[in-house]
Formats: C-alpha cells, sequence, structure tokens
C-alpha cells in the first residue's frame, strides 16, 4: 500500500515539506462529480452534478442545506460531508439561539477550517476526504466559499470541483467579470454552461443529473425540485456545445501518486492516489 | 478509572483526580440576594436614536453606600447598555461583554454585534443562570441602532426579554414610566411623530428628578446615554433639586 516513504502518517512530513496523506485525501475530491457555484451582486448560487452509483438507485442528493441562509455542495467522500453538515448545522442554529440572528458566512467557515485543520495535525485522525462548494448570505452580501481536505478554505467569485471541472473552472475564468452584473437567470445558465462542459460529449444535462440551489437577499436557501430544474435547464437546451477542454485530472491518467523526486514537486494536479479497484 | 475524555489524547493514561468538587456539590444554595444594589434605570426611543439615563449610586440596603459608580457601558459603535440591580453581576457582564467584543474584533472581519443579537443574547444568559437557581441580579436595557432603526430592549433578572419606545425598571416603571409614555403620547398627538434627541433628554432629567424626591435609594448624580446613527455620548450630570415642593407633602409625618 505504501506507495511512498514518507506518507505512512498524517503527521509525516516529506524532505520537499509536503503531508502527502493529506494531498491523498486532495485527492478523493476529484474523485467526486463536478460541483460549480458562482455569485452576482445579490444571490449565490450552486450548480452540481449527480450521479446514481449504479442503474437500480436513485441519484445521490448532492446539495445539502445547512441553514436558511446557508448550504453547500461537495465533491469527495460523502459520509465525511454529512458529518461537516452536522457540525454546520448545529453551528448556525446554537448561534441562531444565542444571537436570535444568522450566523455570518465567513464566521462559519473559520470555524470548519478550524475543525478541519485538527484531523491534520494529529496521528490518530485522518483529513476529511471531501470538499465543500459553500454558498451563502449575509449581511456583506452573498459569498461563495471552497474548502479542501488541507483545511484551506478560500472566498471566491465563482468556483468548480470535482472530476473534470478544469473545464467549468476555464468557462468561469473566461466569464468572471460579467458574473457580477448579471440578473439571478442568466448567473444559473452561465452555471449549467460551466457545468456542461465538464461532461463527456455524449452525456447531457437532465433535470435527473443535474441539482440547483439558490440563495439570496430575501431568498432562503432553495434547492430547485426537478420542475423548476427542467425549468433552467431549457434556457441553455439547443445551444452548441463548446469542445471540452482536455483534462488533466480525469481517470484515464492512471493511479499516480505524488512522488518526491528529485526535482520536488512540479505537476500542480498530482494524479489520482487512490485503489480504485 | 475516570478518564477526562475531552481531553483525552493517546499514549496519555495518567487519570488525575479532580479535587474539590464533590465537596462543593453537597451544598447547594437556593435563593440569592442582593447586596450591592443600584435603582431604576430608564430609556426611552427618539426619532434618531435612543437615550438611557442611570444615577451612579449604589447603597448597602437603604444604606447610600457608593457614589459614582456609572453604569451605562458602551459596547461598541451601535449598543450601549445600562444596568439596574445589583452592581456586581452589571460588573460580571459587563466583563464577559468586553470579552465577546475584544475576541470580535480579534476575528478581524467588519461584522460588529448588533444590539437585537446583544439583547437575545443576554436574555438567555440570565434565563439560564434563573434557571440555575442563581439568577444574576439585575435589569438590562440595551439600546442601539439597528437597520437604521433605533432599538430599546430590556432583560430582567429573570431571562424576561422585550422591546418597547420607553422602559423603565423598579421604581422608575411606577413613578417615570407614566411621564415618559404621556410625553410621548403627546408629542404623537400633537405633531404625529417622535421625540426629538433634546425632547428625549430633556424628558429624562425631569424623570430623574421627580426619581430623586421620590425615590429614596435615587442620587444626585446620574448619567445620560445617548446613541444615534453615527454617535454616542454619555454625559455626567448632577441634579438641581428645589426642596420647596417638600413642604406640599403632607400627612406622612
Amino acid at each position: 500500500m505504501f506507495r511512498n516513504q514518507y506518507d505512512s502518517d498524517v503527521t509525516v512530513w516529506s524532505p520537499q515539506g509536503r503531508l502527502h496523506q493529506v494531498e491523498y485525501a486532495m485527492e478523493a475530491v476529484k474523485l467526486g462529480s463536478a460541483v460549480v457555484a458562482l455569485k452576482n451582486k445579490t444571490h449565490a448560487t450552486i450548480v452540481a452534478l449527480k450521479r446514481a452509483p449504479n442503474e437500480l438507485s436513485a441519484y445521490q442528493k448532492k446539495i445539502i442545506p445547512v441553514d436558511d441562509h446557508i448550504g453547500f455542495s461537495f465533491s469527495g467522500l460523502l459520509a465525511d460531508a454529512r458529518i461537516l453538515s452536522k457540525f454546520m448545522r448545529s453551528e448556525c442554529s446554537s448561534h441562531k439561539f444565542a444571537h436570535g440572528d444568522d450566523l455570518p458566512v465567513n464566521r462559519l467557515m473559520t470555524k470548519v477550517g478550524n475543525r478541519m485543520q485538527l484531523c491534520t495535525q494529529r496521528y490518530d485522525k485522518r483529513p476529511y476526504g471531501v470538499g465543500l462548494l459553500v454558498a451563502g448570505y449575509d449581511d456583506n452580501g452573498p459569498h461563495i466559499y471552497q474548502t479542501c481536505p488541507s483545511a484551506n478554505f478560500t472566498d471566491c467569485k465563482a468556483m468548480a470541483i470535482g472530476s473534470r471541472s478544469q473545464s467549468a473552472r476555464t468557462y468561469l475564468e473566461r466569464n468572471l467579470d460579467t458574473f457580477k452584473d448579471v440578473n439571478l437567470e442568466e448567473l444559473l445558465k452561465h452555471g449549467m454552461r460551466a457545468l456542461r462542459d465538464t461532461l463527456p460529449n455524449d452525456i447531457n444535462l437532465t433535470s435527473k443529473n443535474v441539482s440547483i440551489a439558490v440563495v439570496g437577499k430575501d431568498h432562503p436557501f432553495e434547492i430547485y425540485d426537478e420542475e423548476k430544474t427542467q425549468e433552467k435547464l431549457l434556457l441553455i437546451e439547443g445551444e452548441e456545445r463548446r469542445a471540452p477542454a482536455p483534462t488533466i485530472d480525469s481517470a484515464g491518467s492512471g493511479p499516480q501518486p505524488p512522488q518526491d523526486g528529485p526535482g520536488g514537486p512540479t505537476d500542480s494536479a498530482p494524479g489520482v492516489a487512490m485503489e480504485t479497484e | 478509572m475516570a478518564l477526562h475524555l475531552n481531553n483525552w489524547i493517546p499514549g496519555n493514561f495518567k487519570s488525575v483526580p479532580n479535587t474539590g468538587s464533590s465537596a462543593q456539590h453537597d451544598i447547594v444554595q437556593h435563593g440569592w440576594t442582593p447586596i450591592t444594589t443600584t435603582t431604576s434605570v430608564l430609556g426611552v426611543v427618539f426619532d434618531s436614536g435612543v437615550a438611557l439615563a442611570a444615577d451612579t449610586l449604589t447603597s448597602y440596603g437603604s444604606m447610600a453606600c457608593f457614589g459614582n459608580n456609572p453604569r451605562i457601558l458602551t459596547v461598541n459603535k451601535n449598543i450601549i447598555v445600562a444596568a439596574a440591580g445589583e452592581y456586581s453581576d452589571y460588573q460580571f457582564i459587563r466583563d464577559t461583554i468586553e470579552d465577546k467584543i475584544t475576541t470580535e474584533k480579534s476575528l478581524n472581519d467588519g461584522i460588529s454585534l448588533k444590539p437585537k443579537a446583544l439583547h437575545t443574547w443576554l436574555s438567555r444568559v440570565l434565563y439560564n443562570r434563573r434557571t440555575k437557581m442563581k439568577p444574576l441580579w439585575s435589569t438590562f436595557l440595551v439600546a442601539g441602532i439597528q437597520n437604521d432603526k433605533p432599538f430599546l430592549g430590556e432583560i430582567d433578572k429573570l431571562g424576561t426579554a422585550f422591546a418597547d419606545e420607553q422602559i423603565a425598571s423598579g421604581y422608575g416603571a411606577y413613578l417615570a414610566l407614566p411621564l415618559l409614555r404621556k410625553a410621548i403620547d403627546e408629542k404623537r398627538a400633537k405633531s404625529n411623530s417622535s421625540l426629538t434627541k433634546d425632547e428625549a433628554v430633556a424628558l429624562l432629567k425631569k424623570c430623574m428628578e421627580v426619581l430623586y424626591y421620590r425615590d429614596a435609594r435615587s442620587h444626585d448624580k446620574y448619567q445620560i446615554g445617548v446613541i444615534t446613527k453615527d454617535s454616542i455620548e454619555i454625559q455626567d450630570l448632577t441634579l438641581k433639586p428645589n426642596w420647596e415642593v417638600a413642604k406640599f407633602v403632607q400627612g406622612y409625618e
């Protein structure tokens, strides 16, 4: 199982200054289905791709509501995401109990970040194998936060995580400047186009495999039902699909854990480092 | 072996006995009485803010004890708080609130506590304490500006919390509250508007004078705290009583 001399424990440093176990956990994030989140001046939205584990089962729920003003989608281990959602819900609800008001999004993210950091520094724990895209709204407006198993979290204008998400990030980067001033419908169209760019050519977005959530000014966190999702999907139906950008992080590149070569880290996107059999 | 599971880390098998807790748990004191007390506190909302008034006397029972104990607290730029009742309980809450504000400032995220949030928080703290049969023997008025609107709320020692346009605690509820309500109603009937800042301050001064005459635990030195959207001022004032009225009081000799 050991692929590296320095990955036996989360707390073991490699001579290059890397924590391999943490980096492996970050690989788990790339295995989940893609999620896109973006915001304009008034709303934050999440557009996520749902997967069904097999043909007999339903599509897995992909967006988890936390409070009236916060919700998130994730990529990686669902079970870890649920533990974090439990923590976030309890933080939001105890803040609401003590102060009669919504917990500001950045305060919640600080708490989540602190909690996720703990298990990157103790030998009897493992990092959370999940990345979150949190959408929230508070007095400072809409927010998108990205978290990562390394316990880093970032405030974003738009972000995409999950498998083949590089294509979505490319789309978001190209259109980043327009998001701020578009209305909610246009924002969702951008989100759906970004998500569509992560799909292989023979698969399309449907109301079954897409989940959309919106939160904003005077708009409590809402996950669209199938009907409403279909309505939004029709907005981009028939548009010509851009050829998806070649993805570095697709499963085809084979198992390739981060290595401590003589040159140190060279590839910013290390290959899949999990046993997939 | 009772391990302290909260702080337990692998490899640490030492169990440190927690001395000194069981003996204290055998004796539970129910029913607390205030010792060092202050008298009424008043608050009134005006068109652009809120004004609070409280004198600076603390008493041991009926003995006027310390003459310079202010009890109007500036919490942050949105909130002022005033207290009545046991002075040490006010000091305890003041320290706790100051801790809260320091913690919040150190986060440096540009978010500051709002008056309604502090009002709710205080009601939780005081209710929690009364549920333990150890009430903090104080009444608090929370005044501030939230969403550009003035806010005034009271929390009593049982945790009862409410908001109103005029609030007075203790003896003030009998002597000053009718005066406050009368002035507000008259202004509304006359010009369909709220009090101005100057009217509110003048009204509080009048109420403090009436209380000085009739509430035997009151004092001639007092403070008025005024909070508006852009300013907080707390002024120290001294009453100029007119005891000429005393001769009209008859039948109690």
